[in-house]
């Protein structure tokens, strides 16, 4: 792997930013649309027939977690669909490793760009959800920080599949296969420790759960010693994977 | 008076050559892409390479830009090894790419401002640049348009002024000129002309021999992975067909007519019904043609072109 460099990566972020301010307000929108719809139809709707989850009204207990899935969908837009767009009918990664840029720093960068992503989008769905008195705890502050880590690490599970990807199409694969039964089986909707041992364990085995799992706590004012662990996972498994997909883009990019 | 002092490394590359391969060598899998080139680009000159599809020369630039690693062989650019000093190197030059790269996210002059940030210029200069750049090829005017209202010259042009914004010791134009209408065309050659006239090296590929022949002071005809000759445009031209050349149409019997012009001709290239006759002394085959009397339907005296050369290495077979 040849090493990249920070700099030129926030240069490659930068671009990203730079596109990304003039569609904010509307990328923000759609972004947002579909776990609004959650909220509505399961808080609301659900909810009125559930009295409490784990002495949680169901609508707290919904939003808390639908936080967490926001944040993971702006990292995963960001470093599937656009970043292949970018990468393959753009040729924006063409042009710009002819630069002093390299490979790696557009693949670091368009990572970077991810988990801002990830923050933003997380971070305004928790000043919307705030609004319906769900937020119990200043600890809430600290939920941007966590979709910082939790946005690095979607960001790159998504871009080794991207690096790999052999058409567009095959995002449907990587949603239908992964995103989709990870955003129903990771404690959004229900307790994992309500289903048969091992469906939690299975659920454990699943980045979004971590994220769910400690972004309540900190939403709620519930943080044990056992969420340690939920941060440390999501570190481990960020950090071991990181090199996969600024290898595999480079071979992918450079014969 | 500061920029005329320039950086000690710079002054020494330029008393060497801008670029010199030898042995250059790329591979991908079991095609061999480039087999074994060498030749040296000396500094201020605009260095062609000619070839048809698949020759070769759009991998021999992706290995002057740095992002295709030779197989085997030396390549040194701007007096560094292309292996080890890639980012030093991409720094210093300006890489017009095959397609178009541009940004359609972005308005044109944002395209250009971006893109000074990748060679960490201040955004006050980048800025100030690209209103230079957009000026220069002549596009002042749709600073503010998006790229897909831009016609593809213009797209081209751009894509020039996107490749000068890092003020580059060497451009790389990888057929800069592909697909546009002969006006369009007429006027990125004048800009890289001027160019030329400020210093800069360039170093470009094409298929059209006039463009070879407008722009370059030196070129290499590369044919199968190989460089097959080598020299000013002229100069081939000279060496390989002559001075003139005689087209003749409808004839009944070519063997005839070689037999009969013997020496004036100094070679020849049969095509269906046509046969082209290189010669020094045009007026004097045609004479000796009419005087035997020889049925011809049409003949042409012409000057040689770099085009016939291109034909004579590189043979008449269509490439894909």
């Amino acid at each position: 792997m040849m090493l990249f460099s920070l700099k030129g990566a926030y240069r490659f972020w930068q671009r990203n930013a730079f596109i990304f301010r003039r569609i904010f307000p509307e990328s923000l929108a759609v972004n947002f649309l579909e776990p609004v719809i959650y909220l509505l139809a399961m808080g609301f709707g659900l909810g009125a027939y559930l009295s409490t989850i784990g002495g949680l009204p169901y609508l707290v207990f919904v939003a808390t977690g639908l936080v967490s899935t926001a944040a993971m969908f702006g990292a995963t837009f960001e470093c599937t669909y656009n970043a292949y767009v970018q990468m393959y009918y753009e040729k924006a990664y063409d042009a710009v490793i002819t630069t002093p840029l390299n490979v790696e720093d557009v693949v670091v960068g368009e990572i970077l760009w991810g988990a801002t992503r990830s923050v933003l989008y997380g971070t305004v769905f928790l000043i919307v959800v705030a609004a319906f008195g769900v937020v119990r705890s200043p600890l809430a502050l600290l939920i941007p920080a966590l979709f910082m880590v939790s946005g690095l690490m979607f960001s790159v599970i998504a871009m080794t599949f991207t690096a790999v990807n052999p058409s567009i199409d095959y995002f449907t694969f990587y949603f239908a296969l992964f995103i989709t039964p990870m955003f129903m089986f990771s404690g959004v909707f229900f307790p994992l420790d309500a289903l048969p041992a091992w469906v939690s364990t299975a659920a454990w085995l699943t980045p979004l759960s971590h994220v769910v799992s400690l972004a309540r706590a900190l939403a709620l004012g519930t943080v044990e010693g056992r969420h340690m662990w939920d941060l440390v996972w999501m570190l481990v498994v960020t950090a071991a994977l990181f090199p996969l997909p600024v290898v595999l883009m480079r071979r992918r990019l450079v014969k | 008076m500061v920029a005329l002092v320039a950086s000690p490394s710079r002054a020494v590359t330029m008393r060497s050559s801008v670029v010199r391969a030898s042995g250059l060598t790329k591979r991908y899998g079991p095609i061999q892409a480039v087999d074994g080139i060498s030749f040296e680009v000396r500094p201020g000159e605009c260095f062609g390479f000619l070839g048809p599809n698949g020759a070769g020369k759009t991998s021999t630039m992706k290995m002057i830009y740095c992002v295709l690693p030779p197989t085997a062989g030396d390549l040194q650019v701007l007096g560094m090894d292309v292996r080890t000093r890639a980012r030093q190197i991409k720094a210093r030059l300006g890489v017009v790419t095959q397609d178009n790269t541009l940004d359609s996210a972005l308005s044109v002059r944002e395209n250009l401002v971006i893109f000074a940030r990748y060679f960490d210029l201040p955004w006050r200069e980048a800025r100030r640049r690209a209103d230079d750049l957009l000026e220069f090829v002549a596009l002042a005017d749709r600073a503010d348009s998006k790229v897909e209202q831009l016609s593809g010259g213009m797209r081209r042009r751009l894509m020039v002024a996107r490749a000068l914004v890092s003020q580059p010791d060497l451009l790389v134009l990888d057929e800069p000129t592909t697909g546009l209408d002969p006006q369009a065309r007429q006027l990125t050659w004048e800009k890289l002309r001027q160019l030329k006239r400020t210093g800069v090296t360039q170093i470009l590929t094409t298929h059209y021999m006039e463009e070879a022949a407008a722009l370059c002071d030196r070129i290499v005809i590369m044919d199968q992975a190989r460089v097959v000759a080598e020299g000013a445009p002229a100069d081939l031209v000279r060496a390989h067909v002559g001075r003139e050349v005689v087209e003749l149409r409808g004839l009944q019997d070519g063997e005839a007519i070689l037999k009969v012009v013997g020496d004036l001709a100094d070679g020849h290239e049969a095509l269906s019904d046509l046969l082209l006759l290189y010669t020094a002394d045009g007026e004097a085959l045609l004479h000796r043609i009419r005087e035997q009397g020889l049925v011809v339907e049409a003949a042409t005296l012409r000057r040689a072109t770099l085009e016939d050369v291109f034909l004579k290495l590189t043979g008449r077979t269509l490439r894909d």
